[in-house]
């Protein structure tokens, strides 16, 4: 059975798709469920301004959505895409922006769910500063969707730049690997950055006094929990961009692909730890705000640790693109 | 295209420290950040032995690295040695 170059363009479009909007479906379904769990809590804890919370519930989970939504248009984009040259190195880049942006929705759309149901509870503990607690909230669940955006980016050149008369062996593979890296690598950072981002509504509700200094650590922690998912963007700008010589050796392709594997999973484990080091320093620099210093100090140190496996696995991936 | 037997043992082994390293930083990762959020909230209880807590961290950190590093070291041997 033959199967011509434009049938496997279109099999590999759909099944992007439909990777796209099925992954990307997971984590701000998720994320909502926990901000609409907290919001049920704080109403039958403080029923008399349901009102607030309730809108303050909707506008967190509209932010959690959007990576879904990145997603959902990724999908769309791929399901009605108008290839002019069908080849076989267009559909492995397809297939690529759909793992790339299925994979990269999950932990935003998690890590973006917390801030607005600790946003909700901190409204029923003290109603009076319902604003400013909303206003944290927009801040953290924002910084939550960058690892997605990073996704939707790399899925977005996958899609429309032309990479020219680059050889099918092994390029299919780095783009394969290009999509896993920044796919699997945005799901820490995502879930991180939202620990990072609950912990400071419920602070900021506790002590509304330490805001500035909770707001701070949290901005600090979000960024350094991003770190991983800009290793797994870097490492799927090289092996997009990079020209490899032309090798229909099997280990050749195998070596990229194994680079996005390495990247991807590797980042994930760093992303949520940083998340975790900065949630705990949040939370007590809200708790004890004298010390401040003394915690954004031991937080870094945490994360500076906590991410060193990341960089193991940025080494491993660059050995394996640049040096074998 | 024929594919040779010593030509799949080299895609294999790629494909396995790609594996080893990826997965095997997952766990250091997430335990390395339980071992901080921890320290920074015995630092925030009891500030006054912020040097003695840092000291245990990054002692425990250390033993959860290890895990990582043998990931490291088994994909190194897999790029450069089998």
């Amino acid at each position: 059975m033959a199967v011509d170059v434009e049938t496997v363009v279109k099999i590999a479009a759909y099944a992007g798709g439909g990777m796209a909007m099925g992954f990307g479906a997971i984590g701000a379904a998720i994320g909502e469920g926990y901000t609409a769990a907290r919001a049920n809590l704080a109403i039958s804890r403080n029923p008399k301004i349901s009102g607030e919370i309730f809108k303050n519930m909707l506008v967190g989970q509209a932010v959690a959505e959007s990576a879904s939504i990145f997603a959902l248009v990724i999908a769309i984009l791929l399901l009605f895409l108008d290839v002019p040259v069908p080849s076989l190195l267009k559909a492995s880049a397809l297939l690529a922006a759909g793992i790339s942006m299925g994979f990269g929705a999950i932990g935003s759309g998690v890590g973006s769910g917390y801030p607005g149901g600790e946003a909700c509870f901190g409204i029923a503990k003290q109603p009076e500063i319902a604003s400013q607690l909303t206003t944290n909230m927009l801040i953290g669940s924002a910084v939550c969707q960058t690892p997605a955006i990073f996704s939707m980016v790399v899925a977005l050149m996958l899609m429309f730049i032309e990479f020219g008369n680059a050889p099918l062996y092994p390029t299919w593979a780095a783009y394969l690997g290009a999509g896993l890296s920044m796919g699997l690598a945005a799901i820490g950072s995502g879930y991180g950055g939202g620990l990072a981002a609950g912990a400071s509504c419920e602070g900021i509700s506790r002590h509304p006094k330490t805001a500035a200094s909770v707001t701070t650590i949290m901005l600090v922690g979000q960024a350094v929990s991003q770190t991983p998912s800009i290793f797994g963007l870097l490492i799927s700008f090289i092996l997009m961009f990079k020209s490899f010589p032309e090798s229909t050796s099997l280990s050749a392709a195998m070596a990229l692909l194994a680079a996005g594997i390495c990247m991807g999973f590797g980042g994930i484990g760093p992303g949520i730890g940083n998340g975790m080091a900065a949630e705990g320093a949040v939370r007590w620099v809200a708790r004890n705000v004298e010390h401040a210093g003394d915690l954004m100090r031991i937080m870094l140190v945490g994360q500076a640790v906590s991410q060193s496996t990341a960089i193991y696995a940025m080494v491993v991936s660059l050995v394996l693109i640049f040096v074998v | 295209m024929a594919i040779e037997g010593a030509e799949i043992v080299k895609a294999a082994a790629f494909i396995g420290a790609g594996l080893a390293m990826g997965l095997g930083a997952i766990g250091p990762g997430v335990g390395e950040g339980m071992v901080a959020a921890k320290a920074c909230e015995a630092i925030g209880r009891n500030p006054k032995e912020a040097g003695l807590l840092t000291r245990t961290m990054l002692v425990g950190q250390a033993v959860s690295e290890s895990t990582g590093i043998y990931s490291l070291v088994i994909a190194l041997l897999l790029l450069f040695v089998v």
